[in-house]
């Protein structure tokens, strides 16, 4: 008969203000099989482990409930204060009378204890049923996928291949670098992006522990933690990247003009391009969408110039496989098309820009030189207007995440400005300003005090255009007044969010995403950098909006993570999986369909002791799956059990509501 | 089938009125991933909703066995709630895809035998959406308590 031990938990006042917990404890006295039940503070807490131990011991208990905060939360840690007690960690049931009954009841007491002892008794029942397991070791394949090569890509990949772990860096466009290589100088203290970003991309292509695959994507993932198989598309990039020496000559003399992506469109690319002079690798592509040759048979001046004969216009994608155990997505950020703010004339009038043209404008290696101009009639603006949140925090337009770091950039822009054109002078319309970072509030001040910015507290209500000028009018908050300025340029600072290929990319990943496309982290306080997923790691804006230095830390948070992974040889697994009952299996094989992971074969027995006629049962493999339980519900025959899920487990806590 | 459709005695018996102390009792069978957590989070936020839900964890929602929903308005439930990942978003792949086609037809099953349709209902609520699992919750109450009781053979009739 089985003897149930019982601990409920008042977590401080969380659920003991809420749920009469002496009362649940005395429900489940009332049980026949509960032989001890006791409550206290906290029970996650050492003394209230130790008494976990001690009442397992004392009591000879064969299963324990513990009745708190969500399993979630501290399964793990009481399933180990079971095992120090010399208890199969997997007897535990843990009843989330915190989450699922105190803190969403908290307007009827009486309502919320007896749910709290219902939700007793059934992990009682369940417990009951819970059957011994033990862990499953499986081998670790070391080495790590790093998913784009921007900075957060970069420094995971560096930080990872630094403890001698292979890594295998997949960037979608022709160079790494990212976003910040497209920066000019970053804040907070006005030090050259290229400057220290360019020596870290230089390390990643010569490293001897990475494998730098640009112009790629991963198109598929299979597999399980330490085990997974990942496929990649290597684009065509028509030229022979083992015999291109990087001279030039190609995108010198190819014809066609294609908006250059790395400035924004501003200005023009060739068909044969290097995203920018520092690009690595420093080898040109083919695009194929707008090269003369590959759409029309006629052109190939590159080939005709190119002394290396490197140019090969029959080259087609390439798949290829690599087998690797954990993954970091670095996929990073997008700006948001500003082109609801109607009333702001997105879209009609050509001098207002968004913040990474102006970023572009101003950098020393951009298309104007450095200097900020009209893209109407290409003067240097005088007034510039700088207006932040746009798309961000608005609900009704856009979205209503804070992008955090446009404050910062804005400042920053401000003080680029001032250097670039002395005579200039920059308003800010912004809500508030967010500057909580080392030598943040510090450098706002800088913009304020050094370059005479003009920080206006208010929304800018409309922008028409009045002669050569843009009429900014917008509020004044503080002063409480209407304000209009004669801007030449208007700088908006829109939105950051995730690529639109981040739900797609989730989904071949097998990882979850919100409603913007962003990422979706294990847990938002304690694990930021893990998904849902095992051995799957976040860095980057691909996560949510992030500045430099934050993405930096979590892309090492990550390399940690995954260095952690590849510590032993093999991987301690969950031994929550399916096994199959030969005795009642008979062989449909709805379980092989219906199976995710391919987990399930079939293999051959004898029909009976000693017979030589055969028949086919389900097989599966332990290391593959994934404990899902889609084959226990197919299975016809009740062969298939779900350890830790089973049939009896679930049966009993419905029952015993 | 329509003779037989309407040879079916319902077992939905709203001219019987319910006992003045009656609570309607859902099962909610969450997958751990998306929803469980998503129930989690409802806790976290502190978003209030009706008492009546009893949560059970399953790894994925295609883990259920149309055989528990069945048992559960056998024996103890009013109305049962199953939720999983959104379509698409499956900590498993596709185990939604499996749980969703499996759930229709288990829904039109019960139908057929006469249960009405808002005994059973199925939602996508993902981790995320805290605030979602507070309405879907408070909803299948509303919805069970304009049913009223499931009179069926219920546990206490086989105590007797």
């Amino acid at each position: 008969m089985a003897r149930v031990g019982v601990f409920v938990c008042f977590c401080g006042a969380n659920i003991a203000d809420f749920v009469d917990v002496p009362t649940v404890v005395e429900e489940a006295k009332k049980i026949r099989e509960v032989k001890f039940a006791v409550d206290y503070k906290y029970m996650c807490s050492d003394p209230g482990q130790q008494m976990i131990r001690d009442a397992i011991v004392q009591y000879r208990l064969t299963s324990i409930v513990v009745a708190a905060c969500s399993p979630r939360m501290h399964e793990k840690t009481f399933r180990k204060a079971l095992s120090d007690a010399g208890m199969n960690p997997y007897l535990l049931e843990v009843a989330n009378i915190r989450e699922h009954s105190s803190w969403v009841h908290q307007k009827d007491k009486k309502a919320a204890t007896e749910k709290a002892g219902d939700l007793v008794r059934m992990a009682v029942a369940k417990s009951i049923a819970n059957e011994q397991l033990h862990e499953i070791s499986v081998p670790v394949t070391k080495r790590a996928l790093v998913i784009g090569g921007g900075i957060a890509g970069i420094q995971a990949a560096l930080d990872i291949a630094d403890a001698h772990i292979p890594v295998t860096l997949v960037e979608r466009s022709p160079s790494i670098g990212g976003r910040m290589a497209q920066l000019d100088e970053t804040f907070p203290t006005l030090d050259c992006s290229q400057c220290i970003l360019t020596p870290k991309m230089v390390d990643v292509a010569s490293h001897p522990y990475i494998e730098l695959i640009p112009y790629s994507e991963v198109i598929e993932l299979n597999g399980y933690v330490g085990n997974y198989k990942a496929k990649i598309r290597k684009k065509a990039s028509y030229v022979n990247f083992k015999t291109c020496t990087g001279c030039g000559t190609c995108w010198q003399k190819c014809p066609v003009k294609v908006p250059n992506e790395y400035n924004m469109g501003i200005d023009k690319r060739k068909a044969i391009y290097t995203p920018f002079p520092q690009a690595v690798p420093n080898k040109p592509v083919i695009d194929a969408e707008h090269c003369t040759y590959l759409l029309k048979g006629k052109c190939g001046i590159c080939a005709k110039f190119c002394e290396k004969g490197s140019i090969d216009f029959k080259m087609q994608d390439e798949v290829i496989e690599r087998e690797i155990g954990a993954v970091v997505v670095a996929t990073g950020y997008d700006l948001w098309d500003a082109t609801p703010y109607e009333e702001y004339g997105v879209g009609r009038y050509k001098d207002i820009i968004n913040s990474l043209e102006f970023e572009r404008m101003v950098s020393a290696n951009g298309p104007t030189g450095g200097l900020p101009i009209r893209p109407s009639d290409g003067k240097v603006p005088k007034t510039v207007v700088f207006i932040k949140c746009v798309g961000s925090r608005d609900k009704a337009k856009g979205i209503e995440f804070c992008s955090k770091i446009c404050c910062m950039y804005t400042a920053k822009h401000a003080i680029l400005l001032h250097h670039k054109v002395h005579d200039s002078r920059a308003y800010i319309f912004y809500m508030d300003i967010r500057a909580a970072g080392k030598g943040y509030e510090e450098f706002v001040n800088r913009a304020q005090v050094e370059t005479g910015a003009v920080y206006l507290r208010g929304r800018v209500s409309k922008i028409y255009q009045k002669g050569e000028k843009l009429m900014v009018r917008g509020e004044d908050g503080q002063l409480g007044r209407e304000v209009e300025v004669e801007a030449d340029l208007v700088v908006l600072a829109t939105a950051i969010i995730p690529y639109k290929t981040n739900p797609a990319l989730a989904q071949l990943l097998g990882i979850s995403y919100d409603k913007y496309g962003y990422l979706s982290e294990a847990h938002p306080k304690l694990r930021p950098v893990e998904t849902a997923k095992a051995g799957i790691f976040l860095a980057g804006c691909t996560q949510a909006p992030k500045d430099i230095p934050d993405t930096v830390a979590q892309a090492s948070a990550c390399a940690a993570k995954v260095c952690g992974l590849f510590a032993g040889d093999t991987m301690k697994k969950d031994p929550m999986i399916s096994t199959v009952n030969n005795e009642f299996c008979s062989g449909c094989q709805n379980c092989v369909q219906v199976c995710p992971y391919q987990a399930i074969v079939t293999e051959e027995i004898p029909l009976g002791h000693g017979a030589r006629e055969m028949r086919t049962v389900a097989k599966i493999n332990e290391g593959v799956c994934q404990g899902c339980g889609s084959c226990v519900a197919v299975c016809r025959s009740m062969a298939i059990n779900l350890a830790g899920f089973t049939d009896p487990q679930i049966i009993n806590e419905i029952v015993a509501i | 089938m329509e003779e037989v459709k309407d040879k079916i005695v319902s077992i939905e018996k709203p001219e019987l009125l319910a006992p003045p102390d009656w609570k309607p009792v859902i099962v909610g069978i969450l997958c751990n991933w998306c929803s469980y957590a998503g129930s989690d989070l409802t806790g976290t936020s502190r978003t209030q909703y009706p008492p009546n839900i009893r949560i059970i964890r399953v790894p994925c929602s295609s883990r259920v066995d149309p055989w528990f929903i069945i048992k559960a308005l056998q024996t103890t439930a009013d109305g049962v709630l199953i939720s999983g990942c959104h379509p698409g978003d499956c900590h498993y792949i596709s185990g939604n895809y499996y749980a969703r086609r499996r759930f229709l037809v288990t829904r039109e099953l019960l139908k057929m035998v006469g249960f009405h349709e808002h005994r059973v209902q199925f939602s996508w609520v993902s981790a995320a959406e805290g605030a979602k699992f507070a309405q879907v919750v408070k909803k299948v109450t509303e919805d069970v308590v304009k049913l009223g009781p499931l009179h069926l053979y219920k546990k206490e009739n086989f105590n007797k």
